[in-house]
């Protein structure tokens, strides 16, 4: 078997603690299906069989997806503040090949031949994924003012084919210089930084840097931490025969295994078997072998269109609802309408051509629902104008009601004549009839506890 | 003959001449007509697979001659054996390759791929269909990773080696027959990658030839280390102990004070000469390179990584500097039953105009390199690269870059040509220095021994 994919689904959603304190992340609807079926139906999409998927135990009770693969469930404990180096380390004996990591938030369309084959090909350590990130021009509810500023920016060095990853700094861990190593430099001396770039939280990864991870535990995040020590390893060597002479003595004493990912590396690459027979090398300004002679390489595939959202902020949840109703048609085999088959629609011309209305879903006379997402078992009377929403299930809007541009979430019920514009309903809310409000966030006070 | 006539019916009748009624002659010969069925029947069942597959081929045909096919690969301008090679690809679960561009005209019964569109757009990820190995090998084929005739019949071996450890037998069935089947479809595989090398093909019919060798008694294990002891034999005899060879034996044609001409990235070449180099003599080389692959520089840094003098021109620069060059030593790809010397593109340039300034070519190759085929150019076999690799990076290609858009212009990018054989003087291979046109004797003794 050539692969293994995982995806974590254990992550809290903790920048869109207004949605996720009621839903748990992995189970947010997009488009009316739980945020976790879009990786799990681009694994499926490109012929994967098997997925081992690491998430909680309340979200695993909750589950419920119709999908031709065999999902393997891992529950790691809710209590225990566990990273994505930290669950891989405790799933690791399942993993017995290389290893496919997705992050459950990931939505896109990429064709994902292009990260797998620069992986196989120049038999990389690390194949990822990334993304120029726009700015979401959505509005979003409760933000008061100009839009903060986006978080900590992350500088990525990539050489001059653009394929191969060179440098990862994020803004946060520099004081006020940017450092670049000098054997970096002697190495590829043409070098592109690029800010403004989007993390897929995708990843290759081989066997063994999940062997590394296993044994060495100081490494929680994938992210944050292995990725960065990966791709500062490609150009550091091993340890030197001097410094092994003089730990020497504290080896003796201590008996350490090496926790340098050096020792794990298996050398089985083609490019290397034979180098004094081929005629390539992966660089033409001097005299060295093909890669340096390095034996750790990172790749990345930067994606220069199509969609590819991590959807772990609000304003990227809100962008995200509304890319899904023209990527839908393509993902999902056979085709499913956007209004649902069950769904009852009285005036079905009052109705936008990309709004998606779940099953059983009533919808009364009058009423006009425009680029709008409605979830299933929702009651929507007459007389109800609804444009630019996001309606999760099980939501009752009584008459009259006017709604532009809000997020309504589970059992929430709407009550006669509100007129509601740029808000966030929490769940089970309730509204005062003929209440106005504009930019708010309504949830409970037990929600804003968590806080 | 017929059967002596029964006693019996001889004495008491007097019908016919033969002394047997009508009945009787044809009851003889519906009886006769069984027995060479059953006999048929018996020897079906006794022959060996081998002999099951030899017949087929000789039967469309008259026993002695045997019918040439025109390989597919050369065909690419007939739609019906597009159609069959499609049928077949598909019948083994491996996708077929578009072509790519406007070809030239000349070159239409070429493919023509591009390096963009490789062929696991259309596999599935975890590849179940074909061993992820070979995946891995076709990919690197592909995108020009693995260049050169002995890396990539190294890197073949290594991955059947791979195969053949992760292969298990399947019930009920023989290792010598279903291995062979199997490694059908990678080699087709490959093939859509990048047209198999004649190195890589030799190669392959040892190793089928080895597997369906393979006597029924031995266990999977020991058929498999037997296996893998035969590649293993001969990576050891055809290519390295081949190259120690002619690396000896070109020593004694390299003189002190030589100025020796080298073109593009031969590992043979410059083994020899780092090997000439570390023995003491003394001579200086010339690197000549020619665009878009740009191979010379590969020869360059490893030549001057052991410390030989070298001076690196292109190839249009040649006659200004042959007139200083004693000899001219050249790798090939293959080499042809007529003696013709199939090498990268260039090649058959650099020997004509050393023909014309009387300097002499050696060229040096392993016998596994030796090829069947005769061809006097080099338009009816050849490879097509990407055309798009003669695009050049940056401002510089503005003007090509849009060439698919206009009908007129077709790009050729060609990676082989052939040498005829009186432009050579002398090849060097691990059997001794012959000349040209001893090809077909060695071929007819190589036969001979298998």
């Amino acid at each position: 078997m050539e692969f293994q994919a995982v995806v974590m689904a254990a992550g809290g959603g903790s920048r869109m603690m207004d949605l996720t304190s009621s839903i748990p992340k992995p189970l947010l609807p997009v488009g009316n299906k739980p945020l976790i079926w879009y990786p799990l139906n681009l694994l499926e999409r490109i012929g994967f069989e098997e997925v081992i998927v690491v998430t909680t135990k309340e979200v695993q009770k909750l589950l419920n997806l119709d999908t031709k693969m065999k999902l393997d469930i891992v529950c790691i404990p809710d209590d225990a503040d566990m990273g994505t180096a930290d669950s891989i380390r405790h799933i690791h004996q399942k993993i017995k090949t290389d290893v496919l990591v997705l992050s459950c938030d990931l939505i896109t369309d990429v064709a994902l031949h292009e990260v797998v084959d620069l992986f196989r090909a120049h038999d990389a350590t690390l194949s990822m994924l990334m993304k120029k990130a726009h700015e979401p021009t959505e509005m979003v509810p409760g933000q008061k003012g100009k839009k903060k500023p986006v978080e900590q920016r992350d500088f990525i060095g990539v050489d001059d084919t653009g394929k191969r990853l060179l440098f990862m700094a994020n803004e946060a861990d520099l004081d006020e210089e940017l450092v670049i190593k000098r054997s970096l430099l002697q190495k590829h001396p043409r070098m592109h930084i690029r800010t403004g770039l989007a993390d897929a939280h995708l990843y290759c990864l081989k066997k063994y840097v999940v062997d590394f991870l296993a044994e060495n535990r100081s490494l929680t995040s994938i992210r944050s931490e292995l990725i960065p020590y990966l791709v500062r390893k490609q150009f550091s060597s091993p340890a030197s025969l001097r410094q092994r002479q003089d730990n020497k003595e504290q080896d003796q004493k201590k008996d350490q295994k090496s926790l340098d990912i050096f020792s794990y590396v298996k050398g089985d690459s083609l490019l290397e078997f034979a180098p004094d027979k081929s005629c390539w090398n992966s660089h033409s300004a001097d005299l060295n072998e093909a890669f340096h002679g390095g034996k750790v390489r990172c790749y990345v595939h930067i994606m220069k269109e199509g969609l590819c959202y991590r959807v772990n902020t609000l304003g990227l949840y809100i962008e995200a609802n509304r890319q899904v109703p023209k990527l839908l048609p393509a993902l999902v085999c056979p085709e499913e309408p956007l209004v649902h088959v069950f769904a009852q629609v009285t005036d079905r011309g009052l109705v936008g051509s990309d709004s998606i209305i779940g099953s059983s879903t009533q919808v009364g006379e009058k009423t006009s629902i425009k680029h709008s997402i409605i979830g299933s078992m929702c009651t929507i009377k007459d007389r109800v104008k609804i444009t630019n929403c996001i309606i999760m299930n099980s939501v009752t809007i009584e008459e009259g009601c006017s709604l532009q541009s809000c997020l309504i979430c589970h059992n929430a019920v709407i009550e006669k004549g509100a007129d509601l514009r740029d808000c966030l309903i929490g769940s089970s809310q309730r509204l005062e009839p003929k209440s106005k409000h504009v930019n708010e966030v309504i949830v409970g006070s037990e929600q804003l506890m968590e806080i | 003959m017929p059967a002596p006539v029964p006693s019996e019916g001889l004495a008491g009748s007097e019908k016919l001449a033969g002394g047997k009624s009508k009945a009787e002659l044809r009851a003889e010969r519906r009886a006769k007509q069984e027995a060479d069925r059953a006999l048929k029947q018996t020897k079906k069942v006794e022959s060996t697979p081998a002999a099951a597959l030899a017949k087929p081929r000789l039967q469309p045909s008259e026993p002695q001659s045997m019918v040439k096919r025109v390989p597919e690969h050369v065909q690419v301008d007939d739609p019906a054996a597009q159609k069959r090679l499609a049928k077949k690809l598909e019948r083994q679960q491996v996708p077929l390759r578009p072509d790519y561009g406007a070809k030239v005209n000349l070159f239409s019964h070429l493919h023509q791929y591009s390096r963009k569109m490789p062929l696991t757009q259309q596999m599935s990820i975890p590849s179940t269909a074909i061993h992820p190995a070979v995946v891995r090998l076709g990919l690197q084929y592909s995108q020009g990773l693995l260049n050169g005739s002995n890396a990539r019949c190294l890197a073949l071996l290594q991955v059947f080696r791979q195969v053949i450890r992760d292969y298990s037998t399947p019930p009920n069935e023989e290792l010598s027959r279903d291995l062979v089947a199997r490694l059908k479809p990678y080699i087709s595989f490959l093939n859509q990658c990048r047209p198999l090398s004649a190195s890589m093909g030799n190669a392959i019919k040892y190793l089928k030839k080895e597997i369906s060798g393979l006597s029924s008694t031995l266990r999977e294990e020991e058929a498999k280390g037997k296996l893998q002891g035969s590649i293993d034999g001969y990576v050891r005899e055809k290519i390295q102990l081949a190259a120690e060879a002619i690396s000896k034996y070109a020593f004694e044609k390299i003189s002190d004070g030589d100025v020796i001409l080298v073109y593009g990235c031969s590992s043979l070449v410059s083994r020899t000469l780092c090997d000439a180099h570390a023995n003491g003599r003394a001579f200086r080389v010339i690197v000549v390179d020619s665009r878009p692959r740009l191979e010379g520089r590969d020869t360059l840094r490893r030549l001057v990584r052991k410390g030989i003098r070298c001076t690196y021109v292109m190839i249009t620069a040649i006659s200004y500097m042959l007139p200083e060059v004693s000899k001219v030593l050249l790798g090939a790809h293959a080499l042809l039953a007529n003696g013709s010397v199939m090498s990268r593109v260039g090649t058959s340039q650099i020997a004509l105009v050393s023909k014309a300034y009387n300097v002499p070519v050696l060229v040096c190759c392993e016998t596994y390199k030796f090829c069947e085929r005769v061809q006097t150019d080099s338009f009816v076999s050849n490879e097509l690269d990407d055309p798009d690799d003669l695009i050049l990076p940056g401002k510089g290609g503005a003007h090509l870059r849009g060439w698919k858009e206009n009908s007129s212009l077709r790009l050729l990018n060609l990676v082989y040509d052939v040498t005829p054989p009186e432009l050579v003087d002398l090849v060097i291979t691990d059997l001794g220095m012959i000349p040209c046109t001893s090809v077909p004797v060695v071929l007819r003794v190589k036969n001979v021994e298998q």
